[in-house]
């Protein structure tokens, strides 16, 4: 089997004197588009923030790459780090930037490209995510929700990450905009080869999109398969959380699909 | 490590150029300068791209640019990296915009827009007025309605905890004022007029504007931060939904804490001053401390104590009033929190010394010995 592209080993998180994690195992091997599922305050999103290096696990170890997150020089971090990216829950784009600018900004960071160059990648990046270059010059604050995502998905790609981590992708979409943001994650995952991680509740995301389904429950991932194989195991939470009638509607349409 | 980098090169043999090993944005980073140069150099007849091992759009981009932006005839192109071409055939044929250049105009446009700005902050700063007189009225057969916790919260925060700061900053100011002024007046053996310096300049004068600054730099940059977030994350339009006046609920206690604090702040500071002044007196001329306590009220009228007490109030209700006006204001993005902040402790210092000016004026005939 080929190296993980992100393990984490014996993650434990403590908040106070409340164990979130205890002891959580997970290798996610490159070109898999796995979901992390749970309940909510099942820290989800604690676990992806770990794995970007935002929060430091009280316990254990996480490696991307083959590689401890943390190792090495600040130019050795800084090199692993442009290797993944992050799609933040509200976009978290640069609001004093215009969109230009903001897909950019990573760009010239790296301080590879020439501003031309730039200018032709981010067009491209532009085209990717299926915006026009007219969008160029907005600011964030003039965007629809559809159109942060889109844009926060270019700022992501501009580095030309080979894992991508998504807080919530779909939230605070409606149905026809979350679906066609769906399918553009799924062309680019297939095209560019990502390895993508994503935090998701919504069903129809969780069945279009992933590979492989972590759930996490009692503090550790309780399953880590793909979506059939996940729904045949006999647990509460994960017959609750597929199997309901509004899950199962769900699942049914995605397969349809 | 099983997925090392692989250096990016550009072979030429017989006129055929093939670019080999990882032509990725992180590979290439120490090797873009020179392959753009090679790339440029280059004269092929053919491209052979089979050597390659990746590619992403940021190498794709550079090999696209030196085609001139098409795919050369007789390119031997793996299946694979095709997809990375095809994205710039498929690419929008409009360019994305350049920002427009800044010309002449744009500095006119640029202070028109400043008067108009000002006539803006101006009308604003009216309507927050009439808005807050007319709601306080509507409050007034309401004692109900009255926003008393507000009120006291932010007593505390802008009164009490100010306290501190504004003792320390008193204190050795009070010092520093007595000791430069005792080394003139012992010059000239005018010893105890360092009383009548210390208690008409610190009580009239240098008390209410020294507070003033402290407070419209820790309370009113809170204030106008506050606001600014509460409309960032929509707060401010939640209060607006549920039919309940930002006025009332935002500003007024606001309006109302610093109306109180700043008048008990400078009796405070002006004490703390005049004890530091009078510290110094003894230690630098040998006033005695009973002398100067007996001395002070028989030279500063007690008028004095009123207009510093009076001009504390006014300036209050100044920077509450400033720092709302800038708050409400602010846009949803970071450039607008910062500058409306900025704006605010500017715009409510420049007011405080402005009405101070006025104030001075006014009261010119009153409560000075002469």
């Amino acid at each position: 089997m080929s190296t993980p592209v992100l393990s984490l080993r014996g993650v434990s998180t403590r908040f106070g004197s409340n164990w979130v994690h205890k002891g959580v195992d997970l290798d996610i091997p490159p070109g898999e588009v796995v979901s992390l599922v749970g309940g909510s305050g099942s820290g989800k999103t604690t676990l992806l923030r770990q794995m970007v290096g935002l929060l430091t696990p009280t316990e254990g170890e996480v490696r991307v790459f083959d590689e401890p997150l943390f190792a090495g020089t600040r130019e050795d971090q800084r090199r692993r780090r442009r290797r993944f990216a992050m799609c933040f829950q509200g976009g978290a784009l640069f609001s004093a930037f215009t969109v230009y600018e903001n897909i950019a900004f990573p760009l010239r960071e790296a301080g590879i490209a020439t501003e031309e160059e730039i200018r032709e990648l981010v067009a491209l990046k532009l085209t990717m995510v299926e915006l026009m270059p007219s969008h160029a010059a907005l600011m964030p604050a003039e965007l629809s929700g559809g159109m942060i995502k889109r844009v926060a998905l270019a700022r992501a790609l501009a580095l030309e990450p080979e894992l991508l981590l998504l807080d919530e992708p779909t939230a605070g979409l409606d149905p026809t905009r979350s679906a066609s943001f769906v399918a553009l994650i799924r062309d680019l995952q297939q095209q560019l080869g990502l390895t993508v991680v994503l935090v998701t509740h919504d069903l129809d995301t969780l069945a279009a999109l992933s590979s492989k389904v972590a759930v996490l429950a009692e503090r550790r991932i309780l399953a880590f398969d793909t979506l059939e194989a996940v729904m045949q195991i006999d647990h509460p939470f994960i017959q609750e959380f597929f199997l309901s009638e509004r899950s199962s509607r769900a699942l049914a349409r995605a397969q349809g699909a | 490590m099983a997925d090392a980098l692989r250096t990016p090169e550009l072979h030429l043999s017989e006129g055929c150029l093939s670019p080999a090993g990882d032509w990725t944005l992180l590979a290439l980073g120490p090797h873009a300068n020179r392959l753009r140069k090679e790339l440029a150099a280059a004269k092929a007849i053919r491209w052979d791209l089979s050597a390659l091992t990746r590619l992403d759009s940021f190498g794709a981009l550079l090999l696209w640019r030196a085609w001139g932006g098409r795919l050369p005839a007789g390119t031997v192109l793996p299946d694979g990296f095709a997809t990375q071409f095809e994205r710039f055939v498929a690419m929008d044929e409009a360019p994305v915009p350049h920002p427009p250049r800044f010309v002449f105009t744009d500095l006119l446009a640029g202070l028109g827009a400043a008067v108009l700005g000002l006539f803006a902050h101006l009308g604003d700063f009216l309507a927050l007025i009439g808005r807050l007189a007319l709601d306080s009225l509507h409050l007034l057969g309401r004692p109900r309605n009255w926003p008393l916790k507000e009120f006291s919260a932010n007593l505390y925060k802008v009164g009490v905890k100010a306290m501190p700061v504004s003792a320390l900053v008193g204190f050795l100011i009070g010092v520093v004022l007595s000791y430069l002024s005792a080394l003139q007046l012992k010059a000239f053996g005018a010893d105890i007029f360092i009383v009548n310096i210390l208690g008409l300049g610190i009580i009239r004068e240098l008390g209410p504007v020294l507070v003033s600054v402290l407070v419209a730099g820790r309370s009113g940059s809170a204030m106008t931060a506050q606001l600014g977030v509460m409309r960032v994350t929509e707060e401010v339009d939640a209060l607006t939904v549920m039919g309940i006046s930002n006025y009332i609920r935002l500003v007024l206690p606001k309006v109302m804490a610093l109306s109180v604090a700043m008048p008990l702040l400078v009796l405070w500071t002006s004490t703390v001053a005049l004890v530091g002044g009078m510290v110094s007196a003894e230690l630098q001329l040998g006033l005695s401390y009973g002398f100067f306590l007996e001395t002070l009220p028989k030279v500063v009228p007690v008028a004095n104590l009123f207009i510093a007490l009076g001009k504390g109030a006014v300036f209050g209700v100044l920077i509450a009033l400033v720092a709302c006006h800038f708050g409400l204001r602010v846009k949803p993005n970071t450039e607008s929190l910062s500058a409306n902040t900025t704006a605010s402790v500017v715009t409510s210092i420049t007011l405080v010394i402005l009405v101070d000016a006025v104030f001075a004026i006014a009261t010119r005939s009153i409560g000075v010995p002469l």
